[in-house]
């Protein structure tokens, strides 16, 4: 990564549009499509100027109907386009869900791998701006559960930049969840961009104690936790998921392996969710080399409440990690 | 004051032994050294004996049942208690407190201060219990420090890296699955003999000898007395074994997390195969120190008893050498592999007549291989050749064993 070009600050917005632009510079068969990306600009202003740089043809405002313009992006895939669908949040993308999980995700293999849907679709996850139980949900999860999709979480303004064009040379179709409380955060990115791949996990923070799994918005919380613990001498190995569909097993069990303890932090809720999924990966892959049980910090099973100090207490915090880690290197003499 | 006999730990890995037969009634006097009862675990039917004397008060396990090792099987009554048991006995105590009653109790003399292991179930990590395993920590004897008292991997470390001088070899077994015993078996080999080979830097010596005045000797010995009291091959090499282990000390005791501990006795270790498959190595205690007759009964019945199923749990954990042959088999050199904790092995092929050099003129003699499988953290190839040498020596002059 020690690239030699000269970085600049940016935010994770910005580092989103760039991959867009980059997306649409790149390859004459890619066009951007969604509810408000062209003259608005986009619902959280990732698109804002693109339709003045790329023009109507490939910067597409829709219709409000998550069904039809899903539907219209996975016919443009079928057809040889490299459609970017994009939905105002994963909220509303329940709307089109049978074109996501009964057509997307299953033509190429209904088809013998004939019909190949190589469609993106982005979309807005998680809390933490206020935005009520209807656009405030995590369920990147759910999506993790369908075979024939791809899933991934940027959480770093390198992946923010450089997974959109992973997606776009994967055959499958690839849904991006981009966390909302991300947008804004600050960063140095290289000007020239680097690939990055959608396999693997990745380690953020080395450490030798616990295991920390964990993607998306709840990656800084987990890495601001490791710094607070390293001062007590309790060491996090904070791992970003980066894809949650397929799962990146064999970083996962040997981080585990090393650490011999692992805690997850999802946003998501607990009950039937990806965070039970790793939990039983790790089970059934490295149940001799755990030396306390799997601990979870994840959102309360509530819909995401109004109130600020609702909604905070509701999702994991930075306090509820450093206790849970704790927990499991806890001593009794 | 009700002492507590306790399901013993026959091995590191064993965590529980089905009761098989009770050999005591309530009532019973018993010394030490007596079967108290048979324990079914993956080595097979273990006779347990008692550590003391004593009269048995009352049982508290049915024949059949599992127990986890450290139960209290049964309860002994004091030697010279006058003080009844207060109240009932409890008899599974997590945390035994020292009896005040009988401290108060005049003229009674205090029982020996004793420290059971803890009878609770032990709450041990996946990982601490496979690092105990890998190192031969008996995680009973493991002070847990984890989150609720929870047996951590760092507990594990530390007791292995305290432990100077492991008054019981740890006999390494697979995880307990007395249901299915020659699986277990077969288990518990895998286990040691996989240990062994990851753990032990092993250097193997090899010693052509020839055995005619053994056998010469061994014959006119056998000659003058009836069959029964005769003497086997077998025993002359365990005695010259055992007598080579005494001078040598680098090759008789056990290799710990503290590195090698000699043994002052020489606590014979014999590899019998057993009929069904499978294998075990119970010992002959003292067998340096052992007329010839006496070894042969102790073998025989040893023999007899591991193919019965009646080993002594003393018997299975005391090794401090083994000795190997597969003489029978015609074979004419093992290699064999080292019994971890232990620090070495002897291996015996079969007496075989080959063409050996006398004086310059090629003769026809019994000739016997002798192997040597040491441990290099602890010995050297020159103290190792010097090892196997004096077993030769011994076995030239057969009159002196």
């Amino acid at each position: 990564m020690a690239d030699e070009s000269p970085s600049r600050r940016l935010t994770y917005r910005e580092a989103l549009r760039e991959g867009l632009r980059e997306a649409l510079q790149n390859d004459p068969k890619v066009f951007l499509m969604g509810e408000d990306v062209g003259r608005y600009g986009g619902c959280y202003a990732v698109t804002k100027s693109l339709l003045a740089e790329f023009g109507e043809e490939r910067i597409r405002d829709t219709p409000l109907s998550e069904s039809a313009f899903v539907g219209a992006g996975i016919g443009a895939a079928l057809g040889g386009m490299r459609p970017i669908v994009e939905i105002m949040t994963v909220n509303f993308s329940l709307l089109a869900l049978d074109q996501i999980v009964n057509n997307a995700a299953t033509l190429c293999h209904m088809s013998g791998g004939q019909c190949p849907v190589p469609v993106v679709i982005r979309m807005a996850t998680g809390a933490g701006r206020q935005l009520a139980a209807q656009h405030s949900h995590s369920l990147e999860g759910w999506y993790a559960h369908i075979p024939g999709l791809r899933i991934v979480a940027p959480a770093t303004l390198e992946d923010a930049r450089g997974m959109l064009g992973a997606a776009l040379r994967c055959p499958d179709p690839v849904l991006i969840f981009e966390h909302i409380a991300l947008l804004n955060v600050e960063g140095e990115l290289p000007e020239r961009a680097v690939q990055v791949d959608i396999d693997h996990a990745a380690i953020r923070r080395p450490g030798r104690d616990i295991t920390v799994l964990t993607y998306g918005a709840s990656l800084s919380k987990c890495l601001e936790a490791a710094a607070q613990l390293s001062a007590q001498g309790i060491e996090l190995e904070v791992v970003d998921l980066r894809t949650l569909r397929p799962l990146d097993d064999a970083l996962i069990v040997e981080s585990v392996r090393r650490t011999h303890r692992a805690l997850i932090v999802d946003e998501g809720w607990r009950s039937g969710s990806l965070s039970a999924e790793i939990g039983m990966r790790i089970v059934e892959q490295a149940f001799f080399d755990l030396d306390a049980p799997i601990a979870r910090v994840c959102t309360a099973e509530v819909p995401i409440p109004y109130p600020r100090h609702l909604e905070e207490a509701a999702l994991p915090s930075v306090a509820q990690i450093v206790a849970a880690a704790a927990g499991l290197v806890a001593h009794e003499s | 004051m009700s002492r507590e006999f306790l399901m013993p730990s026959l091995g590191a890995d064993m965590e529980a032994g089905t009761l098989v037969q009770w050999r005591v009634q309530p009532g019973s006097r018993v010394r030490r050294g007596d079967v108290v009862a048979l324990v079914e675990t993956e080595k097979g039917i273990i006779d347990i004996e008692s550590f003391e004397d004593g009269v048995v008060e009352r049982l508290s396990v049915q024949p059949g049942t599992r127990v986890p090792v450290g139960t209290a099987l049964a309860f002994f009554e004091g030697e010279a208690s006058a003080v009844p048991p207060a109240g009932g006995a409890q008899p599974v105590q997590v945390a035994p407190e020292p009896a005040p009653a009988l401290a108060k109790a005049p003229g009674v003399p205090t029982m020996p201060p004793r420290e059971p292991p803890p009878a609770r179930a032990l709450r041990v990590s996946p990982a601490a219990r496979a690092r105990a395993s890998a190192l031969g920590v008996d995680v009973a004897t493991v002070q847990g420090t984890g989150p609720h008292g929870v047996i951590t991997l760092q507990d594990v470390e530390r007791t292995a890296a305290s432990v100077s001088a492991p008054a019981r070899p740890a006999a390494p077994a697979a995880p307990a699955q007395p249901a299915v015993a020659r699986v277990g078996m077969r288990n518990a080999i895998a286990a040691s003999m996989s240990r062994s080979k990851r753990e032990i830097p092993h250097y193997y010596l090899q010693l052509a000898m020839d055995f005619d005045p053994a056998a010469r000797w061994l014959e006119t010995f056998n000659e003058s007395r009836p069959v029964p009291e005769r003497v086997l091959t077998a025993v002359l090499l365990i005695k010259a074994a055992a007598l080579a282990a005494a001078e040598k000390p680098g090759f008789n005791g056990y290799f710990g997390a503290s590195g090698f501990t000699p043994s002052a006795s020489v606590h014979m270790g014999v590899a019998i195969a057993l009929r069904g498959g499978g294998l075990v190595a119970p010992a002959i205690l003292d067998a340096d120190r052992k007329p010839l007759p006496v070894l042969m009964h102790e073998l025989q019945d040893l023999v007899g008893r591991v193919r019965a199923g009646h080993m002594r749990s003393s018997e299975i954990s005391s090794a401090t050498l083994t000795v190997t042959s597969l003489g029978d088999e015609g074979t004419d050199v093992i290699y064999p592999v080292i019994y971890p904790p232990q620090v070495a092995i002897v291996g015996f092929g079969a007496v075989l007549e080959r063409p050996w050099v006398v004086e310059g003129r090629i003769e026809v003699r019994p000739v016997l291989n002798l192997t040597l499988a040491a441990d290099h953290r602890v010995t050297d190839g020159r103290q190792g050749a010097q090892f196997l040498a004096r077993i030769r020596d011994w076995l030239t002059r057969p009159a002196e064993l």
